[in-house]
């Protein structure tokens, strides 16, 4: 008992802020060149962000989003930089989960499966919309 | 990066800046501010895990209250004037100003083991270096030695302030730092900088969970998106570079004056209908 942070733990928590501190690079990285794309083919009218329109399908489901960042779409481009940040946390879930598999922690294993179905469940289920 | 200093989520500023000073629909402004939650979670995480205070037990046992929250809030707010959900804002800003501006002090040391606890194996350490206000970075090995031992109490609280937590950051894209840290702080008796660093992995995850079922909502629009990630990644970076700086208290009253008269602002504007 009272073994909350081993040392073990710790190494692996280093890793996964690398890991997450990557995710959130990459991510940027994507939005700023979808953003630089848009900005240059834009035409200059500017969206109204006072009334609430939502977004589009192509851009608001991730099939078609992914389907459209492949095209080089530049607005799913932006999103798909937005799905790779939402997955950051996700991915740390996951290693999470790999980490006290690794120690046998069946009990945490299992904790953090409930926490990463949660999560899968509202990015992927179209009616949890 | 003031929302990183302070431990609180950065989304207490986006959403009142978008709608109050841009005019932006409350919802966009939700949306854009949950990815600007997740990015600076996210951004801070590195510096925050290699200093070893976080409790990786504790956040992810409490993160299924939270991200059940978040998945009601979320829905919730589907169903409810924006009117209403600017109202909430607005008293949910007054909490965190108040609880910005509170001092806090640790109480965790000494007290018995807790049975629901201990079974949940939640008790942990942290690095006792860095406990007195020296900047030390604890050694990556955390020998025992070097390491203050706490326990974990009132479980059930815990958690039950987490899925409000959970429910207040999915219906108004926020952090809800203050919540969280409220919850492992004050009713959990976990030491002050495991359960501010905890909280920042907390808040991420819950984030995530939300902005799933904004984006299929069409709430999280790419051209806001941008501005706001580089913005806060930014932000994000610089402000863990600086946390353990001894001007957090300064930070902290300026923060909490800043979204106490934000909040006054977005109740009022809330209730004239104006948002």
């Amino acid at each position: 008992m009272a073994q909350g942070t081993k040392p073990n733990d710790q190494q692996f928590e280093v890793f996964l802020g690398h890991l997450l501190r990557t995710g959130v690079l990459i991510a940027a990285l994507i939005v700023f060149t979808g953003g630089l794309w848009f900005l240059a083919h834009s035409s200059g009218a500017r969206k109204d962000y006072r009334t609430f329109h939502g977004v589009p399908a192509e851009l608001s489901h991730v099939p078609q989003i992914v389907h459209g960042a492949v095209a080089w779409q530049p607005l799913a481009v932006i999103q798909f930089g937005i799905l790779v940040l939402i997955a950051t946390p996700v991915s740390r879930v996951l290693f999470s989960m790999l980490g006290f598999a690794l120690e046998r922690d069946w009990m945490y294993v299992l904790i953090t499966a409930i926490v990463l179905a949660l999560l899968l469940y509202s990015l992927i289920s179209p009616s949890a919309g | 990066m003031l929302g990183s200093l302070t431990g609180l989520g950065g989304g207490v500023v986006i959403v009142p800046l978008l709608t109050l000073v841009f005019g932006v629909d409350i919802r966009y402004a939700i949306g854009a501010s949950l990815v600007s939650v997740i990015a600076t979670s996210s951004g801070a995480a590195a510096a925050y895990l290699r200093e070893g205070y976080s409790n990786m037990r504790v956040g992810m046992f409490l993160e299924i209250a939270t991200t059940i929250g978040a998945l009601s809030g979320a829905f919730i707010a589907g169903y409810i004037s924006t009117a209403k959900i600017a109202v909430i804002f607005g008293v949910v800003l007054l909490y965190s100003a108040y609880a910005s501006l509170r001092t806090r002090h640790d109480s965790s040391v000494g007290l018995p083991a807790d049975r629901l606890a201990t079974f949940l194996k939640l008790d942990g350490s942290y690095p006792a270096a860095g406990a007195d206000g020296s900047q030390k970075l604890a050694p990556v090995d955390g020998s025992a030695a070097e390491r203050r031992w706490y326990h974990v109490r009132n479980v059930p609280a815990g958690f039950s302030l987490m899925y409000v937590a959970g429910v207040l950051s999915g219906l108004l894209g926020i952090g809800s730092g203050a919540v969280k840290v409220l919850a492992m702080d004050q009713a959990m008796k976990l030491p002050f900088k495991v359960s501010t660093t905890t909280s920042n992995f907390m808040i991420g995850v819950t984030a995530a969970a939300s902005a799933g079922i904004y984006l299929h909502r069409g709430y999280i629009d790419p051209g806001l998106a941008l501005p706001v990630v580089l913005g806060v990644l930014g932000g994000a970076l610089t402000g863990a570079l600086i946390l353990p700086g001894a001007k957090v208290r300064t930070l902290r009253i300026v923060f909490g004056t800043v979204i106490a008269a934000l909040g006054v602002q977005m109740i009022f504007d809330g209730l004239k209908g104006k948002l």
